[in-house]
């Protein structure tokens, strides 16, 4: 179930934001950047690609994005595959 | 008998890129990463399919990809498996080259799950779309040579006719076809899907296709990792099978000992 602001349901000053991560609502500690998230969902950043709301997140940018409330993330990487 | 120096065979080079092996393989359905590895190494190959997923986030400790095949060692190329459309394609090939930091890739756009045959014009509008983005563009294709010559027209740096349906083993099913392709393609021609076991590839490469893709064929077989090996003799037995040129076929019998002396 999608809601479409996420951070309705909270009080300010938020602790937590809530992200779609492959499809699955997350709630993610406030303040993240990228890097910091893929480290807290236990991913090699090295590892993975990640599109956020559509678009590529460059490898070297993953220190600048921070991750806001509602932010869309698509997180993949290499399998076997014909 | 003439008297012509063999003819020298250079290596398989897709869009610069030069191999040692004519033979490529994908790394889905096999048991483990590991059997995957070794059947890998024992086929000689050295560019490899790989599939684009979500991570499992339940459990990222997951065995991956990558800590059993090195993408130092082994060419990866990205595939678009699962994509209908081209901007699926496009989307997911962002992403691999993100993940690989290279651009050459395999492009499959699939019509119906159910025969896997590809759809041709989504094929060709999304082969379009990604050379304008810079990919290098390896395609997976009927044996249809007017499609063929368009995609070469889009610039595909490789044009890759399925010899059966994806995971049928059913051998080369129209040589006449994959034939008629690789005489007008200027672009290496790789069959790509349908070959069962080491003669289909042979046959392949005797048609005088620059290489030969398959991924079920070996992941499929009793034993993986001497199929893998069966593959890699089929391959270069094949290549020079069509290099030696092959004898004339006869209507009838021709003797192979001198029928003049015979006491």
């Amino acid at each position: 179930m999608e809601t479409s602001n996420p951070r309705a349901n909270c009080s300010a000053p938020a602790s937590a934001v809530d992200v779609y991560v492959n499809g699955e609502l997350r709630s993610l500690p406030a303040g993240l950047t990228l890097s910091s998230a893929l480290e807290h969902l236990g991913l090699d950043p090295r590892k993975v690609a990640v599109e956020r709301n559509l678009e590529i997140a460059p490898r070297s940018g993953y220190d600048q994005i921070s991750i806001e409330t509602g932010d869309r993330l698509e997180i993949v990487h290499f399998v076997g595959g014909g | 008998m003439d008297d012509r120096t063999p003819i020298q065979d250079t290596p398989l080079t897709v869009a610069g890129r030069t191999l040692h092996s004519r033979l490529i393989i994908g790394t889905g359905k096999y048991q483990s990463y590991e059997q995957n590895a070794r059947a890998l190494e024992a086929s000689g190959a050295q560019m490899i399919t790989v599939a684009l997923r979500r991570v499992n986030l339940s459990d990222p400790s997951q065995p991956r990809l990558v800590d059993h095949i090195d993408p130092q060692k082994y060419v990866f190329l990205p595939n678009t498996a699962g994509c209908f459309t081209g901007e699926d394609a496009v989307r997911t090939l962002r992403l691999a080259r993100e993940a690989g930091g290279w651009s050459l890739v395999k492009l499959e756009v699939l019509s119906d799950p159910k025969h896997l045959y590809p759809d041709m014009a989504e094929t060709l509008r999304a082969t379009d779309m990604l050379v304008k983005e810079g990919f290098d563009v390896m395609v997976y294709c009927s044996d249809d040579p007017v499609y063929a010559r368009k995609l070469e027209d889009a610039g595909a740096c490789a044009i890759m006719p399925l010899g059966a349906p994806i995971g049928s083993g059913l051998g080369i099913q129209n040589p006449v076809n994959i034939r008629l392709i690789i005489e007008e393609a200027k672009v290496p021609v790789i069959v790509d899907a349908g070959v069962g076991t080491a003669s289909d590839a042979a046959v392949a490469m005797e048609l005088g296709c620059d290489g030969v893709l398959m991924n079920t064929a070996i992941a499929e077989a009793k034993d993986p990792v001497r199929m893998a090996r069966a593959m890699k003799h089929a391959v270069i037995a094949g290549r020079e099978a069509y290099l030696a040129g092959r004898m004339a076929k006869k209507r009838y019998a021709d003797p192979s000992s001198p029928l003049a002396g015979l006491i």
